[in-house]
């Protein structure tokens, strides 16, 4: 009965869907106002990813929503986990000899690739977000590889605030200079070198440290234990 | 236009539909947030199929590709890359609520949780 529902609502989302899409033909040119944003990028931003100027530059402030989506995520599984029952969660069988010497020789080098990716989130594919996701898969393999290892939470807590506040800090110098918030007030430097497009590369960085502590955060909330 | 290129609509179309379908249908909490994490991932993959443009290259300008003329629309790139970060968290916060059931209900079953029926 149940399927049998939802097969006739699937059918009606089908059919909607087909019918809003055969009016939007695959691959053709609809752009309207980002052909403003694409010509308008590296004169405004100074970013060539036009992607990241979008998402760091036009639309900060929505950035800055995302990222605290993501903090409130973090904090609920947070607050789910550490309230679990105490013997409930079973240990992590041990892993074998190569998983644990791969984990620990990996380790600084997936840290240091995810530096790059948000490092270099203005020139190249990647940013912020990125380039946390693979910091947090760094823990991750620590936590796979080394048993018993646990994470210290309060340097996390650490960088986790103050990336954040460091954000809204740069939003509001700003707006205290340009007028508005998450103004782009350093200078632009020369396109495509390491040091340009302003705050950009900044906030990416930010954005990169606050969205890899808080992955980092749930892993360790999932897999459990912790001192606290 | 290529006559495969409807496909590409049909594919993302199609892991929305199975998503959605797995959260009707099945009765696993596990299950209902892998069907969740199937309609984001269709849905991501629509919206950046619907700003493809035929025979273009990613918005990023290079020294070797400095024409603007020639590149997709960047505004569903920017999107999808919030609502993966959206769904990741949404998936992270579910998967904490399960492991809470579980240890309350000790099943995954959604049938046997007291207050869930519908």
């Amino acid at each position: 009965m149940r399927a049998f529902i939802g097969f006739v609502a699937l059918s009606l989302i089908a059919v909607g869907l087909a019918l809003a899409l055969y009016h939007i033909p695959f691959g053709q040119d609809r752009m309207d106002v980002a052909r403003d944003y694409l010509a308008r990028s590296v004169r405004d931003t100074g970013a060539p990813n036009v992607v990241t100027g979008i998402v760091v530059n036009y639309r900060a402030l929505d950035t800055l929503g995302e990222v605290t989506v993501l903090f409130s995520a973090s904090l609920g599984v947070g607050m789910l986990m550490t309230w679990r029952s105490p013997g409930g969660g079973r240990p992590l069988p041990g892993a074998s000899l190569i998983v644990r010497r791969g984990a620990g020789f990996l380790f600084p080098f997936i840290l240091l690739f995810g530096g790059y990716i948000f490092v270099h989130g203005h020139l190249t594919p990647g940013g912020g977000f990125q380039g946390g996701a693979v910091i947090a898969s760094a823990f991750l393999l620590l936590y796979l590889g080394i048993p018993g290892y646990l994470l210290a939470r309060r340097p996390l807590a650490a960088i986790e605030s103050l990336t954040g506040i460091t954000f809204v800090a740069i939003g509001i110098i700003g707006l205290a200079v340009g007028g508005y918030f998450l103004n782009n007030f350093l200078p632009k430097g020369s396109v495509f070198s390491l040091f340009s497009a302003g705050v950009i590369p900044i906030l990416y960085m930010v954005i990169g440290l606050k969205v890899g502590a808080e992955l980092a955060g749930v892993v360790a909330n999932m897999i459990g234990g912790g001192e606290e | 236009m290529n006559a495969g290129d409807p496909m590409v609509y049909a594919g993302a179309v199609g892991l929305i539909l199975i998503g959605l379908f797995t959260v009707i249908t099945r009765r696993n909490l596990i299950k209902i947030i892998i069907g969740l994490t199937l309609l984001d991932g269709g849905v991501n993959l629509l919206l950046v199929a619907v700003g493809y443009i035929q025979g273009r290259t990613a918005p990023i300008i290079t020294p070797a590709h400095p024409d603007t003329a020639r590149m997709v629309d960047p505004i569903p790139q920017a999107l999808v890359l919030t609502a993966i970060v959206i769904g990741l968290g949404v998936t992270a916060l579910g998967l904490g609520l399960a492991i809470r059931v579980y240890g309350h209900y000790n099943t995954l079953d959604t049938r046997k949780i007291r207050g869930l029926k519908w």
